[in-house]
């Protein structure tokens, strides 16, 4: 779905461009027949003497507009820059009065006198928890979206899909609180299960106590971006060209065969899309999982066990008690944060960029 | 030609003699189904590993092996993975509507408890522990104020610069533009927090407070929403305005309209309903927001007006804070919150797929 | 190669309304067989129906009697992906898949079937495309993306794609009316080809092109919108255009209605 937009604004530039050849239309060109000073630099002291045609100020107006429109287009890079500096800024003091490696380091103790705090747990259970999630959530999510569109009688996918798309914009505190209520005992359940027969394999061991766990976290982010990604990737594959599909099934492909040959290679970026948006939603996520973790700060594989951590939880937790040190500390570990949720954007976008261009010079 | 057709009579033929296949009758899956659920009870109690939703686990996972192993049999391959898929993608389908619905379920049962006059009218100044009343007036209050701040805020910058970037940028400074809006999409909510942390309520704020000291507001988490509205707004403002048929702006532009009035008075208006859907869109997702409220509004129990002088609570927030208090009657308050926050949220999100439906751009 | 279809008392209908009813029409093997007459009058429909690609639409239903060679298309233990196979379709606008190369949608057909062995699959694709008169223009790119092809190319790749699994009989539905003059010419000496090999049944609006590449030519009318489409006449191309036996036919034919 994500890249839609860019399709359909690359198909749009052919309306902008065609109005670049005359930017005054009429009225203009009348004006540039009396007066050719001003075919220059609009607005500029050639304009002056012909002061007193009546076009001179429709020309102020569209030079006012143009400028406002070009003081807003600026405002987005100047937030970005500001974003960047203050961070770093308030970051920078922290860092330098840390004892310890700040990327190896595990514990959060900024307010201190001597200052200790590390990323490398933090780091470690955003990726985790967010890698997790998605695993369990993209083969239901997808498994849903083609329900939606291709199995499910028409009006049933369409009202349940709607259904879905208002899921997608419940807020994460809901499922936080949900997760923490009534999730946490299922799941304690589930682990102690998992903790007696597969106790043997790391990932399900420990010696409890077991429930704010990593899975729980995960579990909850899971069934948080599940309505995200089922919501983008069915309008994805809502718009397979019945062309293709008919294709396929006129070489008698049987319904999964028309999905694997037709549906699936063409929502390919898009379902690329979803998951990456999916993906920065779940790494990015705070109170859902300041909710439902047992928050540590060591690194451990170790799913069940009452634990877990991530960057956003951490700062939504310690932000009440920290001191100067503390807040430099926290800002410095969402530096961190958006670093990495910038490096799974531009990679999506790498991905879905390259995809497009095969299919694209195909079209 | 002809040579070529005939000469490789040797390789297996593609067609099948007979239209005629053999089909599994249909009783048969629901009996395999039956015979899945028997065996998985038999080995779960038989081996007192678990309880019925282990049986319920494994006797899907035997459904589908067995399916799978008779359609092999009678129908041959395809058919075989056609059904196990088709089998797959229902119970994704059951799989996620069960936790979506138990959500959806614990909202109502439990949110009605407190949902109350009492729960609308007053605000969590002076209650105590013991005390089973109080509401989320002021939260409700802060929620409004803040997401009306950012509003108004966002929607004049991200229109403006969705028409620079549609009528007026090319070049490199468009294309900038164009990414930084993306990459402004997927900064997390506690790093745009984090960012007027940083900026406003650290740097800011002293100069304006009358005590000339770092103050929270409803007015800093105004900003951190606003960092979080603005990219969606540029992005579904642009999209519209792309949609709006080049016909329609030449028809003005051979009238001798000025662009910039053609832009607002034809272009705008014809993409309005779209721009309003993503804007509402945009504030539901806002209103949602725990994380930045939480570190630049600070909370609070009292009613506040002010958005710029002392603390402000949000309902999000408040669902977060009442969901970590101690008192017993926290709890209640949280799940009313929590229900008066998704029924705010999904009104906006109602109304503004509605209102896309209707839209005659369409997409 | 090729089989023969008989159609009895067939009635198509989408929801409620009935799209074309009772029509009676017998298709020789190894003939080209033009179905014309004016839009909405059910030609596609029929055209849909005898490889069972109508019941694909949302409460599309079909009934009488299709066979092939005697099987019964409709029976209920007949495996619709069979039916498919032995009777090919190429549609209106050309739909190669956009994200495959010109080799993978010819063999797409053939992968589905379970054809795996690279040295069948190289095989089988020339000689598919081959037969659709576009092995010379592509042999040199056959890794390319199959929508980078121009039009007329792009419905001979089609074209490839539907032959390259061997049917017995393929459906067109109106394949040229999206080419230009020269494309839709090289269909038409296409045609006359495969005509040696597959039983062939084509819709389409262009009269001459009827007139030029079928044997046989079925004429299908309506009384009015809203009625379903019948068959008015059905005889040797020759006689349709010459000397047509029904009224309706012969103001069509002269341009006096539709």
């Amino acid at each position: 779905m994500g890249d839609t937009p860019h399709r359909s604004a690359d198909a749009g530039t052919g309306g902008t461009r065609v109005t670049e050849g005359h930017p005054w239309p009429a009225g203009a060109s009348a004006h540039v027949a009396e007066s050719p000073v001003s075919t220059g630099t609009p607005g500029g002291p050639g304009l002056g003497g012909g002061g007193a045609l009546p076009t001179a100020r429709r020309f102020g107006a569209e030079r006012a507009f143009r400028g406002l429109t070009f003081a807003a287009g600026s405002f987005v890079l100047v937030v970005i820059a500001a974003i960047a500096v203050f961070l770093i800024a308030k970051a920078v003091p922290a860092l330098r009065a840390n004892t310890v490696n700040f990327w190896t380091y595990e514990g959060w103790s900024p307010n201190d006198p001597e200052p200790k705090f590390g990323i490398g747990a933090l780091a470690f259970g955003t990726v985790l928890s967010s890698a997790l999630a998605l695993l369990m959530a993209v083969p239901v999510a997808l498994g849903i979206a083609l329900y939606l569109s291709h199995y499910a009688p028409r009006r049933l996918g369409t009202s349940l899909g709607f259904l879905i798309d208002l899921l997608a914009a419940v807020p994460s505190v809901v499922f936080g609180l949900w997760g923490r209520d009534y999730f946490s005992g299922p799941v304690g359940n589930l682990s102690i299960w998992l903790n007696e027969y597969f106790g043997w394999i790391p990932l399900f061991g420990g010696d409890g106590p077991y429930g704010a766990s990593i899975l729980l976290g995960a579990l909850v982010l899971a069934i948080m971006v599940l309505p995200i990604i089922t919501s983008l990737s069915r309008e994805v594959f809502l718009q397979t060209p019945t062309a293709n599909e008919e294709a396929a099934l006129a070489l008698g492909a049987t319904r999964w065969e028309m999905i694997r040959t037709a549906v699936l290679p063409y929502g390919r970026p898009g379902i690329i899309a979803a998951v990456m948006l999916g993906l920065g939603r779940a790494l990015g996520e705070t109170i859902a999982l300041a909710m439902t973790l047992g928050i540590t700060f060591n690194i451990s594989f170790n799913l069940i066990e009452n634990g877990g951590n991530t960057i956003a939880a951490n700062i939504a937790n310690t932000f009440g008690e920290a001191n100067e040190t503390g807040r430099g500390a926290l800002i410095a570990s969402g530096l961190v944060l958006f670093a990495i949720t910038l490096i799974v954007n531009i990679t999506a976008r790498a991905i879905i960029y390259r995809r497009r261009e095969f299919t694209e010079s195909a079209a | 030609m002809t040579t070529t057709l005939t000469s490789h009579r040797s390789r297996p033929p593609a067609q099948p003699p007979t239209l005629r296949a053999r089909r599994l009758p249909k009783w048969l899956p629901p009996a395999i189904a039956l015979g899945a659920l028997l065996v998985a009870a038999a080995i779960v109690y038989g081996a007192g590993i678990g309880g019925p939703v282990l049986v319920v686990v494994v006797g899907a996972l035997l459904y589908l092996a067995g399916l799978f192993a008779a359609a092999h049999a009678v129908e041959g391959r395809r058919s075989a993975r056609n059904r196990t898929w088709s089998a797959l993608i229902h119970s994704a389908f059951v799989l996620a509507v069960l936790p979506l619905a138990s959500v959806v379920w614990t909202l109502f049962s439990k949110g009605l408890g407190r949902f109350d006059a009492n729960f609308f009218l007053t605000s969590m100044n002076n209650i105590g522990a013991r005390d089973p009343e109080g509401g989320a007036y002021h939260a409700i209050i802060g929620t409004l104020i803040q997401v009306g701040i950012a509003a108004l805020i966002t929607i004049p910058i991200g229109i403006l610069c969705a028409i620079y970037i549609v009528e007026y940028g090319r070049g490199r400074f468009a294309f900038a533009i164009r990414f930084f809006v993306d990459v402004m999409t997927g900064i997390p909510s506690i790093v745009s927090g984090l960012f007027v942390l940083a900026f406003w309520v650290l740097v800011v704020s002293p100069y304006f407070s009358s005590t000339g000291r770092p103050g929270f507001s409803g007015f800093a988490a105004a900003l951190a929403l606003s960092v979080l509205m603005l990219p969606t707004v540029v992005r579904s403002t642009e999209e519209m305005l792309r949609l709006v048929p080049a016909p329609l702006r030449e028809g003005a532009y051979a009238l001798g309209v000025p662009k910039w009035k053609t832009i607002l008075r034809v272009v705008l208006p014809t993409a309005l309903p779209g721009i309003v859907t993503g804007v509402m869109l945009s504030i539901a997702r806002a209103a949602g927001e725990t994380a930045p409220v939480l570190l630049v509004a600070g909370g609070g129990a009292a009613i506040n007006f002010n958005p710029f002088e002392n603390n402000q609570s949000s309902l999000a927030l408040f669902v977060y804070q009442q969901a970590g208090d101690a008192s017993r009657y926290a709890p209640a308050r949280a799940w009313t919150a929590a229900l008066t926050l998704v029924a705010l949220v999904l009104v906006l999100t109602i109304a503004a797929k509605l209102l896309a439906r209707r839209n005659r751009l369409g997409r | 190669m090729a089989k023969r279809i008989d159609a009895t008392n067939v009635t198509a209908y989408y929801g409620a309304f009935k799209a074309i009813e009772n029509i009676n029409i017998t298709v020789e093997p190894k003939t080209v067989t033009a179905l014309i007459g004016p839009s909405g009058c059910g030609k596609s429909t029929f055209l849909r129906s005898i490889n069972r690609m109508h019941e694909v639409l949302p409460a599309a239903r079909v009934e009488g009697s299709l066979t092939i060679d005697g099987q019964d298309i409709y029976d209920r233990d007949v495996d619709v992906t069979a039916v498919r196979r032995m009777i090919g379709m190429v549609f209106q606008r050309p739909n190669p898949f956009p994200t495959m190369s010109i080799y993978e949608n010819v063999v797409a057909g053939l992968r589905l079937n379970g054809v795996r062995k690279k040295s069948l699959l190289d095989e089988a694709a020339e000689k598919a495309l081959r037969s659709a008169n576009l092995w010379d223009e592509v042999k040199d790119r056959l890794g390319k993306p199959g929508a980078g092809l121009s039009g007329g190319q792009q419905q001979r790749l089609c074209i490839a794609r539907t032959i390259a699994v061997e049917p017995q009989v393929v459906l067109m539905d109106e394949p040229c009316s999206a080419l230009d003059p020269i494309s839709t010419l090289a269909i038409e000496d296409l045609m006359f080809q495969l005509k040696d090999k597959f039983t062939i049944i084509i819709v389409t609006h262009n009269m001459q092109q009827a007139a030029r590449v079928s044997d046989r030519t079925a004429f299908f009318s309506i009384e009015k919108t809203g009625d379903p489409g019948r068959l008015i006449e059905y005889d040797n191309t020759q006689r349709i255009f010459s000397n047509p036996s029904q009224k309706k036919t012969e103001d069509y034919i002269t341009g006096r209605f539709g």
